[in-house]
């Protein structure tokens, strides 16, 4: 027992001898192993091609040491991943790619006991639009003539979302409220299958992000309607806003990167100046263009900042609708 | 179409050109044995390698990525042969008849013709998709929620047969892997399901692999040691050039119409976004039993039972590049990867792709055809490596086949409660296997569970509750009706059975 005891302490003493010179060279924090790369949606949809787009930037350019690993947790409007990142044993090398359930889940489901502002700011990479959007085959081309549609089908008219509180149905039940709509709504795994689904006329409408149906919308299949962003967006001139209709109501899907709660000051400061290198560089600056995503970049304490208003907005969203 | 054949020419030329040839040998090589891990699959092979690809040339890196997607197909069938250990989950139905066969000193002619049914599903695929590919995407764009619902059931009827006689047994293994499948998030409420104990690990759900690994690798080791009493035994496959065109014959004879099967069916479940090659390789396992001439020997050693599957994923993951690359839809995790590579090389996967980037499009399609035949020739060529572990005496392979179940369970999902889970299932499987319960219903109702109940409720959301909808629609309504045939099947059966018996008592 106490040569083993003796022999355990000697390890120890050796390997901190060995590792002490390294320490003392390396000034900043370098990541030890592949970064646990968590996003808070299912494949394919927009926050996933968002974590996939920043990954081979960093591969690309050889800004980590290690990998990032995407590692998709999308289950219960992103409680999975939440719950995944609050109780990871390594915090330093586990980030989250976030929307806005990272706000509304929390509200939503307090029995999960996440307090958002225990985790750790990193990077504000933009913010995401969202627009409504018909299948071409439907004729509707206008705002007018989809809400007479609608009515016209009194509670038979099918749109797809991801699900009761996400991002989109807050953006559909707030329309409806405007309008005095009555929507049939088909939750989907994510905005991927939300837009393939409207492809396949499965569904007759839908609240994507502009990059889930740009494919769809550049082969002509799809028609956007009406954004809910506070301008009209570059890439869709024609499109008329719900603000322009006279509702003083915008919606965007924040896409940040959040690292885990209990992360060292070192680490966060690490990934702070990755995402920013990211942030700033040629391949990212063209994806915000070319997706139509809004700049909105932040420091870590006007993050937080942001997320105590976000956390205030949603709730009063969500008490008006009745959730 | 001359126009599509010469551009696919070009594709292949291209990757007949030395550093593309090279980076096929090495990623097929390199996949292989990803694949032949258990735990580790296409998936891991590809997102580890991602960064190489940056090195090359896009047309390159696209062809490497293939190569290791190939080679990981045909290496996740060796540890389900050898050590009884699904490789990889799309190799899971490979176990059901490849290790039985290789228990019976047959190990050769299961990887043979694993081998040989791989190429051809890869093969079929591949034609398939040259000549039809823009109308199949309009195919994987009818398949709404009631469609994917109908298909499901139509999977579970096939497999109703698979238990063997005993009904009752089969319907409560699949009510048992159900029951697991439904663990966790709820798609629809979002609400946490079936957390036992309020472990927070259960808030993930419980993986297919978890539930693979523990059964096959853990179950069937305890089972091993029972049967053998400690005895030591080993088998002793000899290997030979002449052993293995005896083997290639034997395969052809006895697997063709497994292959077959596998190969169509596998493609068509491959290109429905929801689906992917492991159910495709389950479903197809299912059909080939049930029209197979002797459905008693699958479960046993049947060859058709390893073609079918092993066609069939080799068919689904050339089949789930489709919506990847026409839908912008990633039809399984490794073709999510995918579509972040050709992201960042500034394709936009999607309607637009095969008219905007044909040249890329047939060019990849073409390394396909380059991939899958490098893929045959240099699996054929490790045969003997892997056979040559088999002779390895059970004592010292006992011990192995635990640490690979437990590191490739941990491998997975780098968390120790699966492997707590993978243990408990492991010894659970084994004493259900005593009491005759058939197992292999339990794992298709785990994968095939979690598509089938957000898709049943889907529909019935979108019908406002009215059942009608899997009978009216166009596509749902034909398969229902014949998986509600098939599911009643068995039991008129039983009941004919029973009537001939009592019409002959009074004879007697």
């Amino acid at each position: 027992m106490n040569f083993s005891k003796r022999m355990l302490l000697g390890l120890v003493g050796a390997s901190v001898l060995a590792s002490a010179p390294l320490t003392a060279l390396a000034e900043d924090w370098q990541p030890r192993k592949p970064i646990d790369f968590v996003i808070m949606a299912g494949a394919g949809g927009g926050a996933d091609q968002i974590a996939r787009f920043i990954q081979s930037v960093a591969e690309q350019k050889d800004l980590t040491t290690r990998p990032l690993v995407p590692n998709n947790k999308g289950g219960g409007s992103g409680a999975e991943a939440l719950i995944h990142v609050s109780t990871a044993n390594d915090p330093d090398h586990t980030i989250l790619v976030t929307l806005n359930s990272f706000f509304t889940t929390p509200l939503r489901q307090e029995n999960l006991g996440i307090d958002i502002q225990t985790f750790t700011p990193v990077a504000m990479m933009g913010v995401d639009p969202f627009v409504l959007w018909v299948h071409k085959d439907s004729g509707i081309t206008t705002l007018d003539e989809y809400v007479a549609k609608v009515q016209e089908m009194g509670g038979e008219y099918v749109m797809g979302g991801t699900g009761a509180g996400q991002e989109d149905s807050i953006v559909i039940a707030f329309m409806s409220e405007a309008y005095g709509l009555d929507i049939n709504y088909i939750p989907y795994d994510g905005g991927g299958a939300v837009a393939k689904d409207l492809a396949g006329q499965q569904i007759m409408a839908t609240v994507n992000n502009p990059a889930e149906a740009k494919g769809f919308y550049e082969a002509g299949d799809f028609v956007p309607l009406l954004a809910f962003s506070d301008e009209r967006m570059p890439a869709y001139p024609d499109v008329p806003t719900l603000k322009e209709m006279g509702h003083d109501f915008s919606y965007y899907n924040q896409r940040a990167v959040v690292g885990a709660p209990g992360m060292s000051d070192e680490a966060a400061a690490y990934y702070q100046d990755l995402f920013t290198t990211i942030y700033e560089s040629e391949e990212w600056q063209g994806y915000l263009a070319s997706e139509s995503l809004s700049p909105l970049w932040m420091d870590a304490a006007e993050q937080r900042d942001y997320w105590a208003l976000q956390v205030d907005n949603h709730k009063s969203l969500l008490a008006a609708l009745g959730e | 179409m001359t126009e599509v054949l010469s551009l696919l020419g070009d594709g292949m030329l291209l990757s007949l050109q030395p550093l593309n040839l090279m980076m096929i040998m090495i990623g097929v090589t390199v996949g292989l044995f990803i694949g032949a891990m258990p735990g580790l699959g296409s998936v891991n092979g590809v997102a580890i390698l991602l960064p190489v690809t940056f090195l090359v040339p896009p047309g390159s890196a696209i062809i490497f990525l293939a190569a290791i997607y190939y080679g990981a197909m045909y290496g996740g069938a060796v540890s389900s042969v050898t050590l009884g250990i699904p490789g990889a989950s799309t190799a899971v139905a490979t176990t059901f008849d490849g290790r039985p066969l290789a228990l019976k000193g047959r190990a050769s002619l299961a990887l043979v013709t694993a081998a040989l049914a791989s190429f051809i599903g890869g093969t079929v695929a591949n034609i398939l998709f040259t000549l039809f590919a823009p109308l199949l995407a309009s195919v994987a764009l009818s398949f709404g929620p009631p469609e994917v619902f109908a298909l499901m059931l139509l999977a579970f009827a096939t497999f109703v047969g698979l238990g063997g006689d005993d009904i009752p047994k089969t319907i409560f293994s699949i009510c048992f892997g159900l029951t697991l499948g439904a663990v966790g998030f709820d798609q629809i409420s979002g609400a946490p399901r079936l957390v036992l104990f309020e472990y927070n690990g259960f808030l993930q759900g419980i993986g297919f692999l978890v539930l693979a690994i523990g059964v096959y690798g853990i179950g069937e080791m305890l089972w091993t040691i029972d049967q053998t009493r400690g005895d030591i035994t080993s088998t002793t496959p000899k290997m030979t050039v002449k052993g293995m065109a005896t083997d290639a014959k034997e395969a052809t004879k006895r697997g063709w119409k497994g292959t077959a099967i596998g190969s169509f069916l596998g493609f068509f479940v491959g290109i429905l976004p929801a689906a992917g090659a492991t159910p495709g390789s389950l479903m197809s396992y299912g059909v080939a039993k049930m029209v197979s001439r002797n459905p008693e020997e699958f479960g046993k050693g049947s060859v058709d039972g390893v073609a079918a599957p092993e066609a069939a994923n080799n068919s689904a993951s050339t089949g789930s590049m489709l919506p990847m690359l026409t839908l912008g839809i990633p039809g399984s995790p490794t073709t999510a990867i995918l579509l972040g590579g050709m992201v960042i090389w500034g394709l936009v996967p999607g309607p637009r792709l095969f008219v905007d980037e044909q040249e890329f499009v047939w060019g990849l399609i073409g390394s396909f055809y380059i991939s899958n035949a490098a893929a045959l020739l240099i699996n054929l060529a490790f045969i003997p490596v892997f056979i040559w572990m088999l002779r390895m005496p059970f004592t010292i392979l006992a011990p192995m086949i635990f640490v690979l179940s437990i590191v490739g369970g941990y491998a997975a999902t780098r968390d120790m409660f699966d492997i707590w889970l993978i243990v408990g299932f492991g010894i659970g499987a084994f004493f259900l296997r005593k009491f005759d319960y058939p197992l292999a219903p339990a794992v298709l109702a785990i994968v095939l569970g979690p598509i089938a109940e957000p898709t049943l409720r889907q529909s019935l959301l979108l019908s406002s509750g009215d059942p009608a909808i899997f009978f009216t629609r166009p596509v749902a309504g034909p398969i229902t009706i014949i998986a509600i045939i098939l599911i009643l099947l068995p039991g008129l059966k039983l009941i004919r059975r029973k009537m001939g018996a009592h019409s002959k008592k009074p004879a007697q």
